[in-house]
């Protein structure tokens, strides 16, 4: 009967065939389901909350001042034709390889004097250097701002003792990039510091040895190991720091708010005088996405080269 | 043929420098080592003693401008009870602290949840995800409180401290799953599998297992985003206005600029009382807070 | 000129540690001397002297006729083979090897002929170009070893170079080594914990023990006539057996009894040398290889006793027995062709003339 027959072939497989099946499918999607559903917050973040805000940023950039009627790029061809913005661009520029470079060295030259002390001494004075990154920056340029002075300066006071004239650390153009650059090196070198310390930890000591044996001195070792085997890591803290210095914000803000002069202003706090004090958003907005593009090339190098150099040495 | 050894220094090596010694490179490293730390740690250090040698000046004591400025010949703890007793500083720092407790906590709960489906749960578009973490460092504060302005404006938020809880993750997220990331991917696969068998379902497995082990990252990570909430400036200085909802690195600038006025001693007292908790989360986690800064770019 | 003196070298690590205890060594032009001993007895830490990468607490080294003590590791004129190969990763195979030249201005020409000599020597002429990461083990140490030829040095050290290699090419490498030095006859001071190794290669073995050195002399020397318990017991494997046994005097002969109410003659030609000795509690130490099944020979001192052997390993071109006396595990090699089962008692014979005979007190051969 084919009744029969039908019964008897679903009851077959019914009792023989492993119900799982249909179960693994459920718990296959429903495991992916449960990744995406944990990621979820972080995507609502990235989403909502970087990207979003980033298009929308280049949206305002295109709209004139009251953000009634699009103007295209004109506020961009505004921006380069005045002296001002051309002076921020390089001032931006300057103040960020500048620092950058200053805070590699000092990073550098402080992570092999720690790691040739022994471990308990060590310890110690990595505490004490590694303080100027802890305390906020907006809270230690306080401090530098009330060193530098005009009238109370206690760093005048130091060079007036010794008969060295005092200086106008935040008076005058040139002293006042320097100071700013000065406080932000202050702030970042220990981040190298630790950065470098750590990478130098993870060079085999017996590569020194062979070196030491294959006629090495204290130079030649540092430019043919060491040095190459942290390239990867001079790299990666190199471009952090660059992205990081590039837009900074609170120590030129605090210090000299961009003079005198505006000459001390840099992207961000160029933006927020334009965007927020004087109340043309998108001109702000323009002025801030400036620094995206130079950010990108400077990431797409040194990624390059770091995943290639990557494959190389471990394949 | 006694002259001519063929195989064995055919060529003469150059003269090179003459012979060295041990002894004596190791004393000129180990000055040149203290020498560059006395120096350095002189210019680290400085700005928070000034700080705090500041701080214990009455304003008479500042305003003298005889004498040496680096030293109290009479300390007074004025300046700290006038801010703790009068004016905003104490709502500042609650603000701040209100602002940065919750903070760390949604971070924590994003990013932990994010990398263990990044790390443990291949899906579609996994790794595009984690590349795009990183991609969001390239879009910094700078660039993204404009829009940010407008956008907060316009849910009615502007001047509110929620605000800040809201955007502040932005900043620490990124950072704090790409930590995660690193020492979840570590924890050895078969750890999952001998709790698979045991019977743990996923949330079992994050809660029981992942989490214990991967303590130290999580503890790390949470400094970070502590450490970064805590210093936050530019999104409470675009966003924050009146003096309730300020926060505290915008507030002892604001409050204690009257015009022409600065009361340095106060300024300095109430900076040293900001600098407190990250440098005592420092003093006492120090191990963590390093792991957390090298995490992300030795694993990276 | 190259030869190399060691004189009561110490070695003290911060807490009083003494890794070496006071050596004294000399090595003459063109040797192979071979450091062996256990872990920790201070083989390497020694090497690492001669090196120049450990600093030397008392005593002094000379290489050459001239002191070393304060002379960092490049102007000592050494070249060494790391365990861990500490091949450069980011270099190719060529600069690897001529890298101690460049590091001193040697011409390029210069350093181009002596690379290629030495990677004829050792084979590597195809791999020139690679990075060691796309090397395999054999080849990276090929290329280590490269590295120090190219350098032409006064000495070679060896800091257990074949220890992270499989077995097989652990073999291969070691014919490889010797090969080398048969050529290029540079004096060679090698580190290793393997005594096999040590025997192979060396032209002198200097057995090492917690910071001492136990004994000198060439391998075949040390085999037949070990100073002390722990170089009887250490070289030779399996390990030399040591059987506790009194010696004593009686009926006018000297005969040792071991465990077990075995009692065995002493031969006549160490009748004088163990005399003094009579009526103490020895140790009868003989190697298995010198303890068979009971066999057709013409050696004359072969004594015979009964054994019931409890461990049977059939190996193919021997069969090892294990039995015990009185707590003491004693090993006997015998031909394949015997039947022997555990349990079943068997006669063994013991070849006399190969015996030693250790105080158990202070570890020395009488």
């Amino acid at each position: 009967m084919a009744d029969g027959n039908v019964v008897m072939a679903r009851g077959m497989p019914a009792a023989v065939a492993p119900p799982q099946k249909g179960t693994l499918h459920r718990i296959a999607r429903r495991r992916s389901t449960l990744a995406f559903l944990m990621t979820l917050p972080l995507l609502a973040v990235i989403g909502g909350l970087v990207a979003y805000p980033f298009f929308y940023a280049l949206y305002l950039s295109m709209l004139n001042k009251r953000m009634t009627r699009f103007v295209g790029i004109d506020n961009f061809t505004f921006l380069l034709s005045r002296e001002t913005f051309q002076a921020v661009i390089w001032q931006s520029v300057l103040f960020a390889v500048s620092a950058v470079i200053a805070k590699a060295l000092i990073g550098f030259i402080l992570a092999h004097v720690l790691h040739a002390l022994p471990a308990k001494g060590q310890r110690k004075w990595r505490g004490m250097l590694l303080v100027p990154w802890v305390i906020p920056p907006a809270v230690s340029t306080l401090a530098w701002w009330w060193m530098f002075d005009p009238s109370y300066s206690a760093i005048n006071w130091v060079l007036t003792t010794v008969g060295v004239p005092p200086v106008a650390w935040l008076g005058e153009p040139s002293w006042a990039r320097f100071s700013v650059i000065l406080v932000n090196v202050w702030y970042g070198a220990p981040f190298f510091m630790i950065m470098y310390l750590a990478a130098l930890k993870s060079v085999p000591d017996q590569l020194y040895e062979a070196a030491a044996i294959d006629g090495a001195t204290g130079w030649q070792k540092l430019r043919y190991v060491t040095v190459p085997m942290m390239k990867n890591i001079i790299a990666i803290t190199v471009l952090f720091s660059l992205i990081v210095t590039f837009a900074n914000f609170d120590i030129v803000r605090i210090l000299t708010n961009g003079g005198p002069q505006d000459k001390t202003h840099i992207f961000g706090t160029y933006a927020f005088q334009v965007g927020i004090q004087s109340g043309d958003i998108p001109l702000g907005s323009a002025v801030s996405l400036f620094m995206f593009p130079i950010l990108a090339v400077f990431a797409i190098f040194v990624l390059r080269d770091v995943t290639r150099r990557n494959k190389e040495m471990t394949g | 043929m006694s002259g001519a050894s063929v195989t064995r220094g055919a060529v003469a090596p150059p003269t090179y420098y003459k012979v060295g010694s041990i002894k004596r490179e190791r004393r000129w490293a180990l000055i040149g080592a203290y020498a560059a730390l006395a120096v350095f740690v002189v210019f680290f250090l400085t700005p928070p003693f000034y700080m705090l040698v500041t701080s214990l000046k009455s304003s008479g004591e500042i305003a003298d401008l005889s004498g040496n400025p680096w030293i109290v010949s009479s300390p007074t703890l004025e300046n700290y009870r006038e801010l703790l007793t009068q004016g905003n500083y104490v709502t500042h720092f609650l603000n701040s602290v209100i602002v940065t407790l919750a903070v760390v906590a949604i971070t924590m709960v994003i990013s932990i949840f994010a990398a263990f489906a990044l790390s443990r749960m291949r899906f579609w578009g996994s790794t595009m995800l984690a590349t795009g973490v990183f991609l969001t460092y390239l879009v910094p504060e700078t660039l993204l409180f404009i829009p940010l302005f407008q956008i907060i404006g316009g849910l009615g938020l502007y001047n509110n401290l929620l605000a800040m809880i809201l955007i502040y993750p932005t900043l620490t997220v990124p950072f704090t799953t790409w930590i995660m990331i690193g020492y979840f991917a570590s924890i050895p696969k078969e750890l999952d599998e001998a709790a698979l068998i045991d019977g743990a379902n996923h949330f079992q497995m994050l809660w029981k297992i992942f989490i214990p082990v991967a303590l130290p990252g999580i503890l790390a990570a949470m400094i970070f985003a502590f450490t970064v909430s805590w210093a936050q400036f530019l999104y409470p200085m675009a966003f924050l206005v009146s003096s309730e909802q300020m926060v505290l690195t915008v507030g002892i600038v604001s409050d204690l600029i009257r015009g022409d006025t600065f009361q340095w001693g106060k300024i300095m007292a109430g900076a040293l009382m900001a600098a407190a908790p990250p440098l005592l989360v420092y003093a006492f986690l120090m191990d963590y807070y390093i792991a957390g800064l090298t995490a992300g770019a030795t694993k990276g | 000129m190259a030869q190399v003196s060691l004189r009561k070298i110490v070695k003290e690590y911060e807490g009083g540690v003494q890794a070496v205890k006071g050596i004294d060594l000399e090595i003459a032009d063109h040797e192979f001397v071979v450091l062996v001993g256990p872990s920790g007895c201070g083989k390497s830490t020694t090497l690492r002297m001669i090196a120049g990468l450990e600093e030397i607490t008392s005593g002094e080294i000379a290489i050459g006729g001239q002191v070393v003590n304060d002379i960092p590791p490049r102007d000592r004129d050494i070249a060494m083979v790391f365990q861990n190969y500490a091949l450069y990763p980011h270099m190719s195979v060529y600069e690897n090897m001529g890298f101690g030249l460049t590091l001193r201005k040697f011409p390029k020409d210069e350093i181009r002929r002596r690379v290629e000599n030495a990677a004829r020597i050792l084979d590597i002429g195809n791999l020139l170009d690679r990075k060691p990461k796309a090397l395999s083990g054999g080849q990276r140490q090929r290329v280590a070893m490269g590295r120090a030829i190219v350098r032409d040095p006064k000495v070679f050290l060896f800091d257990e170079p074949l220890s992270n290699l499989d077995a097989k090419l652990r073999v291969q490498m070691r014919t490889e080594i010797k090969k080398v030095h048969q050529t290029v006859k540079t004096t060679t001071v090698y580190v290793t914990h393997d005594q096999v190794e040590a025997m192979t290669l060396a032209d002198r073995v200097v057995v090492m023990n917690q910071g001492i050195i136990e004994q000198v002399g060439a391998p075949q020397e040390l085999y037949h006539h070990p100073a002390t318990r722990f170089v009887a017991g250490f070289i030779g494997s399996p390990a030399m057996n040591f059987i506790p046994a009194r010696l004593e005097n009686g009926a006018g002969a000297l005969r040792m009894h071991l465990p077990n109410d075995i009692v065995l003659p002493v031969p006549a030609s160490r009748t004088q040398r163990y005399a003094p000795h009579a009526g103490r509690e020895v140790l009868f130490g003989i190697r298995p290889e010198h303890l068979t099944e009971l066999r057709a020979t013409d050696k004359p001192n072969i004594a015979t006793f009964q054994a019931t052997p409890e461990v049977v390993e059939p190996m193919g071109m021997e069969t090892l027995v294990h039995f015990w006396m009185q707590g003491a595990e004693v090993c006997a090699r015998l031909d394949p062709a015997v039947p022997v089962e555990p349990g079943r008692p068997l006669t063994m014979a013991a070849d006399l003339d190969q015996m030693h005979l250790i105080d158990p007190v202070s570890g020395r051969v009488l």
